[in-house]
């Protein structure tokens, strides 16, 4: 009897998974193709915004300013020649690897810090009401207004950058854990307790595992406020990193090369939150509901 | 013999925060006096009105809460926490999402001390008692609610508790899983000899599945009566809700239950929420 039950809930569940809306008559063959002239025309519909930015960026400067302020915004081309230039130079390179290796390290730090103070904090109340308020405070003092403290106490060495760094991406780590250990279902605890789990056992088999997907949308926007924040501190006093690139290009007037500079940063960054998505949705992959 | 589950006197209040309606706190009498005995290897299913203490019993047998009055014994021992000879099984299925239905079942498993190996073979041996094979590799979500709740009852066995306890556990399931999962269950309590306890709000599922019901009246929770059941054998393509018997025995519990059903609407009973350090801590 048992097995007849098993065969219907499975029909069931095929029935829902082949569901997914395509005609019935269209047959296999013709149904690749169209899906093929959709996805194409999905991506050139994409990317139609971001090729009629470029293209304003290529021609608009030559065709709609005055030489003088065509100097200020030379056309993409001019760009993207200076940016291989640097390339070819090493610069780019050189400081491309500053940058990433401050992000990272500060990066780094943030994430086990915040995630450490934030499962501890949250699980013990008393300590939690103590501390929210003075971290609230913290929280919402922005990074860069602190940037003259942290170069008149650390200088304008590595150790201020990679602490500003962990300033800015430590907070919203810290944030989504305490949001993700409050948030756990309260039956799944109970029925943990009611098999006996010790507090730590809880907290390693249940609690974590279950905040794991709000941790990681906290390491996402730590991952991008560690970017913004670098560059900005890069500005101020550095002798390598893509901020100090693109405003030492701007003071020596090499504006393509600064240009050149600003175009790596949203690259960098675009490639960061990318892949940080990418390890957010792996890691939450149980929560989504139907695929 | 001493009786496998006992409670003498039981009785249970609750703090109640204040509300803006209710400005003041107050004490809460969710059970009150209740004494009842169950041998072991019985079946007894539990019947009240909304708020009268059900869901509380069945956490004072857990061992999630302790009473404020009187004594929960299980094999002549006070009951002072959650231990591995007794199972809970919920409503709401308590499935740890992250986690395939083998390893769910598995996870009743990780605090002792046996090898990983072991460990899936009993998780897999039980998604089988409960016909789940083959949907081992499947998460809680691709799952449909009556093979989640089989899920959750594997989890409960595979640790060969000597007591299930169940809190409304069909409750959530359309009528035709919730017949298929009855008979199944039925099944798993003849070929193992587990001592049940099984809440619900059905009637008809309390004479259906219950050797003895017990009826409690509206809050505060006393034990009204325990009404027997004796249906004599089942046969398989027997439709017994329909027997006269049966109809006698569903009648006579709701007689019970209906008067306690008004009064408990007439006080305004609804399910009390507990405070949330009741269920964390």
């Amino acid at each position: 009897m048992s097995t007849s039950i098993i065969a219907q809930d499975q029909t069931v569940t095929e029935r829902e998974r082949t569901a997914r809306p395509t005609g019935s008559a269209v047959s296999s063959s013709n149904l690749s193709a169209t899906r093929l002239i959709r996805w194409l025309a999905l991506s050139v519909w994409r990317f139609t915004a971001v090729g009629l930015f470029l293209l304003l960026w290529e021609f608009g400067p030559q065709y709609l300013l005055d030489q003088q302020t065509m100097v200020f915004l030379p056309p993409l081309h001019a760009v993207l020649q200076a940016g291989a230039q640097l390339w070819q130079q090493g610069q780019l390179q050189e400081d491309l690897t500053a940058s990433l290796s401050r992000a990272g390290i500060g990066f780094s730090i943030a994430v086990v810090a915040g995630i450490s103070v934030g499962l501890v904090v949250s699980w013990y109340q008393p300590l939690e009401s103590l501390l929210m308020p003075l971290l609230e405070l913290f929280r919402n003092t922005a990074a860069l207004a602190l940037l003259p403290v942290f170069v008149l106490l650390l200088g304008i060495g590595e150790t201020s950058k990679i602490s500003i760094v962990v300033y800015a991406s430590f907070f919203p780590v810290l944030m989504n854990t305490i949001a993700g250990v409050k948030t756990v279902d309260p039956l799944l605890v109970r029925a943990a307790r009611s098999l006996g789990l010790s507090n730590l056992r809880l907290f390693q088999k249940v609690i974590l595992p279950s905040s794991v997907p709000t941790i990681f949308t906290g390491i996402r926007m730590g991952g991008t406020a560690s970017i913004l924040v670098l560059i900005a501190a890069e500005m101020v006093g550095a002798k390598a990193g893509l901020g100090y690139l693109i405003i030492n290009a701007q003071s020596s007037f090499q504006i393509p090369q600064m240009y050149a500079g600003i175009l790596t940063v949203s690259l960098l960054g675009l490639v960061v939150n990318l892949a940080l998505v990418r390890l957010e949705r792996h890691f939450s992959r149980w929560r989504d509901p139907a695929r | 013999m001493t009786a496998k589950i006992s409670l003498h006197h039981v009785g249970k209040q609750f703090l109640v925060r204040p509300t803006r309606a209710l400005p003041q706190a107050r004490v809460l009498q969710a059970l009150e006096d209740i004494t009842l005995d169950v041998q072991a290897g019985q079946f007894l299913t539990i019947v009240g009105p909304s708020g009268s203490g059900k869901t509380t019993l069945l956490d004072l047998l857990g061992g999630l809460s302790r009473p404020t009055a009187g004594h929960v014994l299980v094999d002549g021992q006070e009951v002072t926490g959650p231990g591995l000879d007794r199972a809970i099984v919920f409503q709401q299925y308590a499935l740890f999402p992250w986690r395939t239905a083998l390893a769910n079942v598995a996870f009743a498993l990780e605090g002792q001390e046996i090898s990983k190996k072991q460990r899936l073979s009993r998780a897999r041996e039980y998604l089988d008692l409960v016909g789940l094979s083959g949907f081992e590799e499947r998460y809680p979500h691709e799952l449909s609610g009556g093979m989640k709740q089989r899920v959750a009852i594997a989890r409960s066995l595979v640790y060969e508790p000597g007591i299930l306890l169940m809190d409304e556990p069909f409750a959530a399931l359309d009528a035709q899983s919730r017949e298929q999962l009855q008979d199944e269950l039925l099944r798993i309590w003849r070929s193992t000899g587990k001592t049940v306890i099984f809440i619900t709000h059905g009637i008809e599922e309390a004479v259906y599945l219950g050797q003895r019901v017990a009826v409690l009246s509206s809050r505060p929770g006393r034990l009204k009566q325990v009404v027997d059941i004796d249906l004599g054998e089942r046969g398989a393509d027997q439709d017994l809700r329909s027997d006269p018997l049966f109809v006698r025995y569903r009648h006579e519990v709701w007689n019970l239950l209906h008067e306690e059903v008004h009064r408990a609407e007439d006080a305004g009973h609804g399910k009390i929420l507990r405070d949330q350090t009741d269920r964390v801590a």
